[in-house]
């Protein structure tokens, strides 16, 4: 009885039928704008070199081919480094935020840490003022000397006030300050009461930054662009970016080999697409899985401390 | 949190002797070790740089002697750097195109997060709402090294598919990167249509949660969809939207770098609609490595975002205290 009083009061809400259909059609016509596109980019990575040539980019192309792939996969090169360091980047950055910013955000949400409020406003501050793009650039290559140093893509996003928000309201919400207290009086020390009971409760907590983290390192081209020019440090993302001012960066290594008459042969339009899904896919097959985490993640850093 | 903490140790001190300083350091170092690394970083990428920043009333000269040496010796030149970047002819345009599209991503950012927010809270099939959300959220999840790539494949001139639908119907083939006039549109359309996923799912959580007597009551007093919208959903939504307005006031003199420096595929023709404060001072620095200026200008940029913030959330604070952010 209740449950069907309840059904009733949320229809109350809804659009009559005839709207409802409306908008059912305006918002999966946007809904289509927003994955066509890459859907469009897969295409065009699996589309004969010649057809583009000939005909330009289309929507549903003559003649298909995978030789986009198997020459990217066959030579391996640029795309394999930089593949590999984007991996690198993005784990080793995500486990020192996550670490960093679980350790600073307890902490500070400990009602006994006698310090707790002058580290708050310590990191609140820095959302208040950003120090601007230049005076970071001179800090990082000329204090720390990282200039075309693969550090130079991780040190700058290794911690994340906005991260510390979401982790202190965790903790303060979702992990009992009962238990801590228990476990305190069975004798174990600080350290001991956050790795063994502390942590396992905040694993969606720590899930939700560790998201946030890998999505920000994973998309990162800035860093790279500031910091570094050899080829040997060049993060996917920032392989894009090169790509577009000169597409002959992935052939480049193969003419090297001695193999430049196979160099202008290559698939080079393809290719770019196809490095192009090789950057997204990833993220387009994980992302709907996480996507609660994002929105959670969202909420929580809403609330005001 | 932080003040109920201090009252309910305050007896807990006054009956033993007042301890220094240095034994409260003692008796919380597990505490202050797990805040070493988060501070370290504050000093080296926030407190230092936010320093560094004196370099823009300075010829700085990079000393053999370090950095933070370089930063205490360069010689002084009062406000010379500022007085340049104000004169030169690419303030009024910088000042330009980052104030304006700002302000109209501001408004049209906020018209359509509140929009779709709504609309997606009265639909009525659950299921067909979450493929929605989940394919509107896909662009934001993508970096505008990734969105060039398909703005390209559009408007490629001799291979984009535009110009083969312009071709084929007999017309000739526009030059969109050398084609100023359609700029701002792209730029406007694609930084909306990027955020749109996200941006509204605050305000559909917000309608969401609202209680549904409210509506109840307003259909008793014979209210309309449009009426119960204007006089329930809206003002419901409304704090939630004050908060929102004074977090990107703040930004208002700032960019989204990608945006502007990817999208054109850094089209020399192009950057009097697509140069902002974020391109100009990255050129600046890398260009003609004009560090004083650039720090300047970046400078600026920064003074007033804070200024901005500060002062919407007094404005806010007066009028309606509970959606202030401090």
């Amino acid at each position: 009885m209740r449950k069907k009083r309840h059904i009733t009061s949320e229809e109350i809400r809804k659009f009559s039928y005839g709207t409802n259909v409306f908008f059912n059609i305006f918002l999966a016509l946007f809904a289509i704008s927003c994955v066509a596109p890459f859907l469009f980019i897969v295409v065009l990575s699996l589309t004969k070199e010649s057809d583009i040539t000939l005909y330009g980019y289309q929507f549903w192309p003559k003649h298909w081919s995978f030789g986009a792939y198997e020459y990217l996969g066959s030579m391996g090169g640029q795309l394999m480094t930089s593949l590999g360091v984007t991996l690198f980047v993005t784990i080793v950055g995500t486990i020192i935020n996550s670490t960093f910013v679980s350790t600073y955000a307890y902490a500070i949400s400990r009602p006994n840490f006698h310090f707790a409020r002058f580290f708050t406003v310590f990191a609140l501050i820095s959302m208040l003022f950003t120090p601007g793009m230049v005076p970071t650039y001179l800090v990082v290559t000329k204090m720390l000397n990282l200039s075309d140093n693969i550090w130079a893509l991780i040190l700058p996003m290794s911690f994340s006030v906005w991260n510390v928000l979401i982790m202190r309201t965790f903790f303060k919400t979702s992990v009992p300050e009962a238990i801590i207290e228990s476990a305190r009086m069975d004798g174990a020390s600080e350290f001991r009461t956050f790795r063994s009971i502390v942590v396992p409760l905040a694993v969606p907590g720590i899930a939700t930054i560790s998201l946030f983290t890998t999505l920000g390192y994973w998309n990162d081209w800035f860093n790279a662009l500031l910091y570094t020019s050899s080829s040997n440090i060049i993060p996917l993302q920032y392989l894009l970016v090169k790509i577009q001012n000169n597409i002959q960066i992935l052939s480049q290594q193969a003419a090297q080999g001695g193999a430049a008459q196979i160099a202008s042969q290559l698939p080079t339009e393809s290719m770019q697409f196809a490095v192009v899904v090789v950057a997204t896919l990833p993220i387009a097959l994980t992302y709907p899985f996480f996507q609660k985490y994002f929105v959670k993640g969202m909420t929580i850093g809403g609330v005001k401390g | 949190m932080e003040n109920s903490a201090a009252i309910e140790q305050a007896p807990v001190r006054t009956k033993k002797k007042k301890k220094s300083f240095f034994q409260k350091v003692n008796e919380n170092k597990t505490y202050l070790l797990f805040v070493l690394p988060g501070t370290l970083f504050l000093i080296i990428f926030f407190y230092i740089p936010v320093f560094a920043n004196i370099v823009a009333f300075q010829n700085f000269q990079y000393s053999e002697k370090g950095f933070l040496w370089s930063l205490l010796t360069s010689p002084f030149v009062g406000f010379k750097n500022f007085e340049f970047f104000f004169k030169s002819a690419d303030f009024m345009l910088v000042l330009r195109n980052t104030v304006g599209y700002s302000l109209t991503f501001l408004l049209l950012n906020f018209f359509f997060a509140i929009f779709f927010g709504i609309v997606m809270s009265q639909l009525r099939n659950h299921r067909a709402l979450r493929v929605y959300q989940t394919s509107m959220l896909f662009p934001y999840f993508l970096s505008w090294a990734i969105l060039a790539y398909f703005v390209y494949a559009f408007l490629s001139t001799d291979k984009g598919i535009i110009n083969h639908w312009i071709t084929g119907g007999g017309g000739t083939a526009i030059d969109f990167y050398n084609a100023p006039q359609f700029w701002p549109f792209i730029i406007i359309f694609m930084g909306v249509w990027k955020g749109i996923g996200y941006n509204s799912i605050l305000y559909f959580a917000t309608a969401s949660g609202i209680d549904p007597s409210y509506y109840d009551a307003a259909m008793i007093d014979g209210a309309n969809k449009w009426q119960q919208i204007r006089n329930v959903t809206l003002p419901h939504i409304m704090p939630v939207a004050t908060l929102m307005l004074i977090l990107n006031i703040g930004g208002i003199f700032r960019s989204d770098f990608g945006l502007f420096y990817l999208l054109p595929r850094t089209s020399g023709t192009l950057i009097n609609v697509t140069q902002t404060f974020d391109t100009y001072i990255y050129r600046a620095l890398t260009t003609t490595n004009d560090i004083g200026m650039s720090t300047a200008a970046g400078l600026v940029q920064s003074v007033v975002g804070a200024a901005l913030i500060i002062i919407t959330n007094l404005i806010v604070r007066k009028r309606q205290p509970d959606a202030a952010l401090f």
